[in-house]
This record gives C-alpha cells, sequence and structure tokens, in this order.
C-alpha cells in the first residue's frame, strides 16, 4: 500500500528551481533513501513533503489524501513527522519539555518510551536544550518527531556534524524504529550508511530522479555515476 | 523619610507601568512585534469599562471583567485582520500597521466619546480614595497596593503559564522558532493570535488602571506607550520578570524625580531610560533575548 506519492513535484527559490518534475512513491513499512550531492534538491523535497516548503506545482498524497497546501501542523497530525536539517530544536525548552511540546498523535512512543530508546537522554531530562551535545540534539530531535507517533517519519541528514561514534548510535537507534514498522524516507551524504539502512534508493541529480532501485541490487559503481553525474562510457 | 516615601509611591507607579507594558513584552517576546498602537489600545479598554460603567452604574471592577471578552476578541481579530498580513512582509510593515492602528483608534474615540476628559476614579469607591498613614512622611494608598500587588500576580501567573503548562511550552518554541514549532505539530497562526488576545486584556487591564488611577482622553495612548516602551526597554527586551523591573525602575526615577523638582518627573524617567539604552546597546552589544 503506497502510504507517501509525490507527482510532478517542483519546488523554486525564486528564480532557483531546486525540484524539477519529481515523482516517486513509498510504500507503507519502507526505508527510502534521498541520496546526492549538495543542492539536488533532496532535503527541498523533503521539506515539502512535510509542509515547511511550498511546492510550486505538483502534489504530495499522504495515505490517499492531498496534502500540497494543507499546513505543516496539520500534517503532523496526520501522521507525518520531519526531524530537520541542523535538528532546529527549541533552546530554551529543556528536554523534557522539547519533547513534551511534540506529542501530537496517541501510540507507541511517550517521553518514556523516547527516554528509554535514547538512554543519554535520561539524566538530561531537566536541561535547556541549548546546553546539549550534538549528538543529544540529534536524538532528541529524532525523539520529538517520534512523539508525534508518525506513520511517516522524515529524516533530514541526521549524520551531519556528528561523530562517526554517534552516527553509529543514532543509526542503532533508528533500526529499532524501522524494525517496528514506520515508514521512514531520509537524506544521507553517507553513501555506504544509505544502502546499509534502506530499501530502496532513490538518487537525485540538480532536482531530477536519475536513479531509482532496491539498495541491494545496486551496484556502488552506478550509485557513484549517478551521484556525482558522470557520464559513463556505454 | 520623604524620600523613603518618594520610592514607595515610585513602586506603585511603576507597578502599574509594569501592567502597561506587559502586553508589549509579550507581543515583543513572541512575535517581535513592536505595537505602536498598544497604548491606544489600554485607552480604548479604559472606554469599553467606561461605557459599561455609565450603562449599567456597576463598578468598575466588575465592569473590566465584563470587558475581558471583549478585549480578548478584539485581540484576535488585530491578529488575524492586520498583524498576521503586516509580519509576511517584513519587520517594518507591522511597525507601519500599528502606528496606522494607533491613529486610527484616536480618531474613532474622538467621534463617539468627544476630546472630554474622563475618570472612573469616582466611580471605583473607597479603593481610589483609602490609604494608610504609616508614619507622618509615608502613606500608602489602597489603589497603590493593589495595583502593586495585581501586577505581582499577572506576571507571576504568566511566569507559570510559560514553564509550567504545554500551552506555555508551544508559545515559547513559537516565539524561538516558528517553523520548527509547525513541524512539531504547532499550529503557529493560533499561537500568534492568543499571544495578541492575552497582550490585549492585559492592555486593557492598563487601561482600567489609567482610568482608576487618574484622568483619560481619546488621545491618552501614546503617553502612555512612551512609558510601557521605556518600561520594556529598561528591563531588557522580550524579558518578563525584567519588564515588571523595568516597569519598577521607570515608576521610581520619576517619582524620584519629581521629588526634587516636580518638573523632572518625565525627564529623570527619560534620562534612566536613555542611560540603559546606552549601558546595554553603546557598547556593541546587542541582546534581545525571547521571553522565558
Amino acid at each position: 500500500m503506497t502510504l507517501l506519492r509525490v507527482d510532478r513535484l517542483d519546488c523554486r527559490y525564486g528564480l532557483l528551481q531546486a525540484v524539477r518534475g519529481v515523482s516517486f512513491e513509498v510504500a507503507q513499512g519502507e526505508t527510502v533513501a534521498l541520496i546526492g550531492a549538495n543542492g539536488a534538491g533532496k532535503s527541498t523535497l523533503l521539506r515539502a513533503a512535510a509542509g515547511a516548503h511550498k511546492p510550486h506545482g505538483g502534489r504530495v498524497i499522504f495515505d490517499d489524501i492531498d496534502v500540497t497546501s494543507m499546513p505543516a501542523h496539520r500534517r503532523v497530525s496526520l501522521g507525518i513527522a520531519l526531524v530537520p536539517e541542523g535538528r532546529r530544536l527549541f533552546p530554551s525548552l529543556t528536554v523534557e519539555e522539547n519533547l513534551r511540546v511534540a506529542a501530537a498523535r496517541r501510540g507507541r512512543w511517550n517521553v518514556q518510551s523516547v527516554l528509554e530508546v535514547f538512554p543519554l537522554l535520561q539524566p538530561r531530562r531537566h536541561m535547556a536544550a541549548a546546553n546539549l551535545s550534538g549528538g543529544e540534539q540529534q536524538a532528541v530531535a529524532i525523539g520529538r518527531a517520534l512523539m508525534s507517533n508518525p506513520r511517516l517519519l522524515l529524516l533530514d541528514e541526521v549524520s551531519l556534524g556528528l561523530a562517526p561514534i554517534i552516527v553509529d548510535a543514532v543509526y542503532r537507534s533508528l533500526a529499532g524504529i524501522i524494525s517496528e514498522g514506520t515508514t521512514v524516507l531520509l537524506v544521507e551524504q553517507d553513501l555506504t550508511r544509505a544502502l546499509n539502512v534502506a530499501g530502496r534508493v532513490i538518487c537525485l541529480l540538480e532536482g531530477r530522479i536519475v536513479l531509482e532501485g532496491e539498495a541491494a541490487s545496486l551496484d556502488r559503481d552506478r550509485v557513484v555515476g549517478a551521484y556525482f553525474g558522470l557520464k559513463r562510457p556505454a | 523619610m520623604t524620600i523613603v516615601n518618594a520610592v514607595l509611591q515610585g513602586i506603585f507607579l511603576g507597578a502599574f507601568y509594569a501592567v502597561l507594558a506587559c502586553g508589549l513584552s509579550i507581543m515583543f517576546g513572541v512575535m517581535r512585534v513592536i505595537n505602536l498602537a498598544h497604548g491606544d489600545i489600554a485607552v480604548l479598554g479604559a472606554y469599553v469599562v467606561f461605557v459599561i460603567v455609565q450603562s449599567t452604574g456597576m463598578s468598575p471592577l466588575v465592569a473590566f471583567v465584563v470587558a475581558l471578552p471583549v478585549m480578548i476578541l478584539l485581540g484576535y481579530v488585530l491578529q488575524l485582520a492586520i498583524l498576521e498580513r503586516s509580519l509576511k512582509s517584513g519587520i517594518l510593515t507591522p511597525l507601519l500597521a500599528t502606528f496606522g492602528l494607533s491613529i486610527v483608534i484616536q480618531n474613532l474615540l474622538l467621534i463617539t466619546f468627544s476630546p472630554d476628559v474622563r475618570s472612573l476614579g469616582g466611580n471605583a469607591g473607597a479603593i481610589t480614595t483609602s490609604s494608610w498613614q504609616v508614619t507622618s512622611g509615608l502613606s500608602v494608598s489602597a489603589l497603590g497596593l493593589v495595583i502593586l500587588v495585581v501586577a505581582v500576580l499577572l506576571f507571576g501567573a504568566l511566569q507559570l503559564f510559560l514553564s509550567r503548562t504545554r500551552a506555555g511550552w508551544m508559545m515559547r518554541a513559537t516565539a524561538e522558532d516558528a517553523d520548527a514549532a509547525e513541524l512539531v505539530g504547532i499550529n503557529s497562526r493560533g499561537v500568534y493570535a492568543r499571544a495578541t488576545a492575552l497582550a490585549v486584556a492585559i492592555a486593557g487591564l492598563g487601561g482600567l488602571f489609567l482610568a482608576i488611577r487618574s484622568v483619560f482622553d481619546p488621545v491618552s495612548g501614546p503617553t502612555q506607550l512612551i512609558f510601557a516602551f521605556e518600561a520594556v526597554v529598561i528591563g531588557g527586551m522580550g524579558s518578563l520578570w525584567g519588564t515588571l523591573l523595568g516597569g519598577l525602575a521607570l515608576g521610581v526615577a520619576q517619582t524620584l524625580g519629581a521629588h526634587i523638582n516636580p518638573e523632572y518627573s518625565a525627564l529623570t524617567g527619560h534620562l534612566l531610560f536613555l542611560a540603559v539604552l546606552i549601558v546595554r546597546f553603546g557598547g556593541g552589544r546587542v541582546s534581545l533575548r525571547a521571553v522565558r
């Protein structure tokens, strides 16, 4: 069953066209990675799916509902949650307040279960988010998105700016979340990680899909070629 | 002893300024909007209470409770009809829009109520006239004490609201990052409208105190705005407790000035404001803290 359908989506920043007529589907329970170089339009695509960027054309359909012109906060109550690039926590709120302010839908996730998945946050519970380390902030950002009990979790570069050992821990937690059946669409710069965690990979180049396929079936050279837009000899 | 009395009266006066400044501080803290019509909204609140008192003969304090829903509704309308549109087009547009609103309110009040000077002091009963003579040079007026207690309760309640309730966290989250707030399911438009409604309601309370403790007319607003604005800036823009302290400091500065020479009252207040501006912004360090 298709959970998210993006249909000929066009996104612009003024004259700059970031996403050009992109169409794809994400099925229930799937984990899809969007990969591509900087400026390929990955983050814009995620933001358009979450409602943080108003598309210029095309449609976003979630669970058979056209959400293209729906404001972001209403998409959250339908079950779409975005972990934005740069984490974007509320700095003066404590960890617990950051989590509790985001509770939107009932379900498996609450403050307790989020803290169980990210035990590093337990001692930081009553500390202002501004005073956390990068890895702790990322954990809060993911936990905050989980608090709305999303059916579709959008993750934008969760490994950006974190030490490799922290990234490992974050991805271990994510693996647990994915195995529980949450549908995930993620943007990841690290190709190896993207191919490991995702069932399917979509590669963007200059706002267009240039390669799409099962992660297991794609060989790394083809992906690298599509990633950088290298013309390969026939 | 007269100095002590001047300070005490300054604290009572300052509590009034703090109530006036509270709504201004909320709107700046949450939306980064400087509402130039804030003083006129307070005066409008005074007229709403005045109309209710005139037509029913009830005490102004009871009439304010009746006026409160009117002010809250007015706040929602102000946000959804005017501020929300102007917020979309940059930082200067809300300033212009509220400046225009200030002129509109003043002229509507002039047409409706004539330029006559009014007061509700006489209708409020014993509260305006009672006082306790502590010593020969020190007297505590009942009204001053009531305003001080209300101001402290008001700021305390707002502090509790912002730090303890989910609606308060939503307001702080939206103030800090409205886009991120939307992404966690917070209706930022709704939060903005609630913040403005709260600010307008508290402006109405300021208007009530103005009407009871002294006199008002359709063009009293800008003077109230200046004192409220000075209180906000002295206390640190966007900081709630700062606004209370800023109001008290302004009041004390004014009564101490008046103690030296009655002509110096407003002057010493302005001097304190300028001194704070120079100390805070003169060194090139700009601090705009969110409501905490």
